[in-house]
């Protein structure tokens, strides 16, 4: 690995809680308020670190041993992302399944948890946590098909590569589409608005912190510290995606890479500000478009590439 | 030597189940050489297809035989070998898990010798099935295999409910065996049923031969919607027997497939787009119909339909691969599919296991009835969990691996840069899409399965008072649960395993692959096994960091937050039903379910009631009217056929007379 991907992964595990900042700071400005401060999470999760635990007592190992592995599995998908859109031969064929498929893991081992406590709240997360995930994997995964039709390549490095400036050029339409696709995964994958609206405690609008809701002290930490870098690495997806017409390399598409990372952190913010919570019945036609706008790009990216 | 081996296994089962039928008497030998027979036969065989594996070739060998159309020929090459190796193990496994499985039966008084009997057959007649190479030593095999796990399906024939499924699955059987027979009628037609002989009649269309192999096997394998008598029969067996139908029989319908395809020779494109289009079909109705179940061992049958779509997206990706001549897709299609294939066999025989045991201990395989068993079941759960993760197709289990070479098989059909193949894209696009809503679908199920099963608290007084099962049913479960693990971690040796078996595949069709092909499409393997190793390893580290950090800390017990609401009760979880309700409700078009719901009524509402179930679309709306249909049509024949014997005595005398006049 070379020292663009080096840095590209050490930058995800450093910022990730920057980027949950930038969201929170755009919510709090487009709603006047002055806001938490933008490193509010590091603090959190250093003082959950420093903490002891409560366990239910109706969980088992699994529950203690759930948020271990949740964070395992997204330092892996950091891995194998982070440095695909700076790395020239980075990954393997299939690295783009192993990183939907790892999340997939964690997402077993959270909603395992949650189920782990017997209570109906968290029951009720977990369902809706399976429901938007199930309606996510074939939007994500479609689009990466697109990609691969575009770029002709199999692996991340050279799927998110490919599809650069003449993807652009000769399929401008269909990566538009596909960045619009993945745009609405990252919003149903972090339980963010419309899908799910993570600053209210009420039990009727919950997903992910419902899931968590029995979750504290270290364990807690790894939860909330999984979270961000969950949050980054489908924005790095996203932003890859934008940023590759630009036609860098190098430290600069490194650096215009986390730039564009970091402002997304901004777009999810004001759609949270501006959108409210969509309801139950009508996420999963959100999702299915999301879906219909894969294959759409998809037909579209045929067309222009014959 | 390798005939001889298989001879020998064959044998033992062969002869052995007489032995076992006249043991009723004596239950208690029956209930020690039944398991020990089923065991003893499977090794041979288990040597035999290793060795074949291991680089000793095919082998085949022909006695003479009284019947015509050729000899006894039996032999064992790659893909038999594939076959036959899940078959024998989880044969063997099973078998140690039903002795024990078996003690409430033979506690209640009743014999298990027939059972045993049926059992080695059941399992040398698949073995038969994957080694014959002569058409009616084949059907042979087969038809010993449907009516020996038939009689298996009906052991608790007391049950109105199993007679019925039972009866369901003989209809079924057959209705497959007859396609087969006339297929085998057709490659027949020179004289000969040895395989090496078999052809197709010079201007007979392939197109009718190719229906007739997938209706005739893919009803054993179970496509929708061939798929019916699966989600019947499979929960109506003993649980040993739904491990090894669910696990391995229904495999032998994908090799009986396999095999014929190669007969009927270089396959255009549409076998492969029904091959595809069944699998992504079957796949999705599978995992759909399987969400909305109650019924554990209901709910995993319907996993396998789901499963075999899986692996007919496999195969049909790669029959595409050699009709569009991308051989990257030809090669990771079947490698895919067979790989699947083998670790299907592992983790559904693991699953079906584990519902026993919590069936056996708890009395109930309503899902809604039971929770908190990974408290009281703590090997079970363990296992049960691995089993589930395994089958989403999660790292580190075995799952990913033969998922991963499907998606890269799509993917080869996607990047055709040669000639960016529309058809392959489109191919491509259809089995990825399919895929992630399989795979999506599929974690939400078996997080709903497991955990109502074993999370949470216990439900009912049946959930509460179980105990783990003992060793001779935990034990196979374990080696089970630990190969899923393995095979995920063996990437880098599975490549010299699967890769021969995939190219004796391709020759068998006519298609060469270059060894670089193969080569790099096979490479992504060990990086998904290290990548997987790297999870583990992480997890461990992290796991590790966290307890280290907790140890000097003060963790408390606490009952689970209610959010204010104080007293909380067990039936307050959410339940199976509630959990799938979200995504049941929005496929409601494909699964129907039915909702009984009496509103509460008055001031004072007395006790209401809800339940719902799921009946199978395909039967409702699809079989019971064809079969009404044709009983009406049947019904003239009634009036000769009332069941009196001695009008029956009279057809024969005078069908024999007028024979008689005939000939005179």
């Amino acid at each position: 690995m070379t020292i663009h991907g080096l840095l590209s992964i050490i930058a995800g595990l450093l910022l990730a809680p920057l980027l949950q900042g930038i969201v929170n700071r755009t919510k709090a400005v487009f709603a006047g308020r002055r806001g938490a401060p933008l490193l509010q999470q590091y603090r959190d999760i250093a003082r959950l670190l420093r903490k002891g635990a409560v366990f239910s007592g109706t969980t088992t190992w699994i529950f203690r041993l759930a948020p271990s592995i949740t964070l395992a599995c997204a330092l892996v998908a950091l891995v194998v992302l982070a440095p695909a859109p700076v790395e020239q031969g980075w990954g393997f064929a299939g690295d783009a399944l192993l990183l939907a498929y790892a999340l997939g893991l964690a997402r077993f081992l959270t909603v395992a948890a949650a189920l782990d406590t017997g209570s109906s709240f968290e029951g009720m997360g977990a369902s809706r946590e399976v429901l938007y995930s199930a309606l996510a994997e074939p939007a994500l995964l479609v689009g990466i098909a697109v990609l691969a039709r575009v770029s002709g390549g199999t692996s991340l490095a050279s799927i998110l590569q490919g599809a650069g400036v003449t993807g652009w050029v000769s399929a401008g339409t269909a990566l538009a589409l596909v960045g619009v696709s993945f745009f609405v995964v990252l919003l149903a994958e972090n339980s963010r608005v419309p899908f799910d609206d993570p600053n209210t405690h009420l039990e009727l609008t919950m997903v992910h912190e419902v899931m968590v809701l029995d979750s504290s002290g270290p364990d807690f930490a790894l939860v909330t510290y999984g979270a961000s870098l969950k949050l980054w690495v489908f924005s790095v997806l996203f932003a890859s995606l934008a940023v590759s017409p630009l036609g860098l390399s190098g430290f600069a598409l490194l650096g215009a890479l986390t730039a564009a990372v970091l402002f997304t952190g901004v777009i999810v913010g004001t759609v949270e500000s501006t959108m409210a919570r969509s309801s139950l019945a009508r996420a999963p036609l959100l999702l299915a478009g999301a879906c219909a706008l894969s294959i759409l790009a998809f037909i579209l990216a045929s067309r222009f590439l014959s | 030597m390798i005939p001889a081996l298989l001879a020998l296994s064959i044998l033992t089962f062969t002869a052995s189940a007489p032995v076992l039928a006249m043991l009723r008497r004596n239950p208690r030998a029956a209930s020690r050489l039944g398991p020990a027979t089923a065991v003893a036969g499977c090794v041979p065989g288990i040597v035999a297809a290793i060795l074949t594996l291991a680089g000793a070739g095919p082998a085949s060998a022909t006695a003479s035989w009284s019947v015509p159309s050729g000899g006894l020929s039996i032999g064992m090459d790659a893909l038999s070998a594939l076959f036959a190796i899940p078959v024998l193990i989880v044969s063997a496994l099973a078998a140690i898990y039903s002795r024990g499985y078996l003690r409430h039966a033979e506690s209640e008084g009743r014999s298990t010798a027939p059972f045993w009997a049926w059992y080695d057959l059941l399992a040398g007649g698949m073995l038969l099935v994957t080694v014959a190479r002569n058409a009616l030593l084949f059907l042979l095999g087969w038809e010993v295999m449907a009516l020996a796990s038939f009689l298996l399906v009906m052991f608790d024939a007391h049950d109105p409910r199993v007679r019925r499924a039972g009866w369901i699955y003989l209809v079924a059987t057959h209705v497959g065996t007859a396609c087969i027979l006339a297929l085998f009628a057709i490659l027949g037609h020179a004289g000969s049923l040895e395989f090496d002989r078999l052809a197709l009649p010079a201007a007979f269309p392939a197109g009718i031969a190719f229906v007739l192999a997938f209706v005739g096997f893919g009803t054993k394998a179970g496509f929708v919607p061939l798929h019916v008598w699966l989600p019947e029969a499979h929960p109506a067996a003993p649980s040993g027997v739904s491990a090894v139908m669910s696990g391995v029989m229904i495999k032998t319908g994908i090799y009986g497939l396999l095999r014929f395809l190669m007969i009927l020779g270089s396959p255009p494109a549409w076998w492969g787009w029904v091959l595809l289009t069944a699998g992504v079909t079957s796949g999705v109705v599978g995992v759909l119909s399987a969400l909305a179940q109650h019924d554990l061992k209901r709910l995993l049958a319907y996993h396998s339909v789901e499963n075999i779509g899986i692996i007919a997206i496999g195969l049909g990706l790669g029959l595409l691969g050699i009709s569009l001549g991308i051989p990257a897709m030809a090669f990771l299609g079947f490698a895919g599919g067979l790989l699947h294939v083998v670790n299907h066999a592992v983790f559904k025989s693991l699953l079906f296991m584990g519902a026993g045991s919590v069936l056996e201990r708890t009395g109930t395989r309503d899902i809604d009835h039971l929770g908190g068993l990974s408290k009281r079941m703590p090997a079970t759960s363990l296992c049960f969990m691995t089993g589930s993760m395994a089958i989403c197709g999660l790292p580190p289990f075995n799952g990913f691996l033969s998922e991963l070479l499907i998606y890269l098989a799509a993917f080869a059909g996607l990047s055709a840069t040669a000639a960016r193949i529309p058809a392959g894209s489109t191919a491509g696009l259809l089995a990825t899409g399919g895929l992630a809503l399989i795979g999506g679908l599929a974690l939400a199920c078996f997080t709903k399965a497991f955990g109502t099963v074993f999370l949470g608290e216990p439900r009912t007084p049946h959930a509460a008072g179980a105990r783990e099962v003992d060793a001779s049913m935990r034990t196979p479960m374990i080696v089970l649960t630990a190969a899923c693990l393995c095979i995920g971690l063996a990437g880098p040796a599975a490549a010299p395993v699967i890769g021969p078996v995939v190219d004796s595949v391709l020759a068998g069709f006519g298609f060469a692959v270059s060894a670089g092909t193969a080569h790099d499409a096979l490479g992504a393997l060990s990086a998904a096994s290290v990548a997987s190793a790297a999870v583990l390893l992480l997890a461990a580290s992290v796991f590790a960091a966290r307890s280290a950090i907790l140890r000097n800390r003060r963790t408390s017990s606490a009952p689970t937050w209610g959010c204010g609401f104080t007293s909380p009760a067990p039936s307050m979880q959410y339940t199976a039903s509630s959990f799938a309700d979200p995504i049941v409700g929005l496929f409601g078009a494909i699964i129907r379910r039915r909702r009984r719901f009496e509103e509460p009524a008055g001031l004072f509402p007395a006790s209401t009631e809800f339940s719902t179930d799921t009946p199978d679309v395909y039967q409702e709306k699809l079989y019971k009217p064809v079969f009404s249909a044709f009983e009406r049509a049947f019904s003239g024949f009634r009036v000769i056929q009332h069941g009196r014997l001695n009008l029956y005595v009279l057809y024969i005398a005078a069908a024999l007379f007028a024979l008689l006049l005939w000939k005179l």
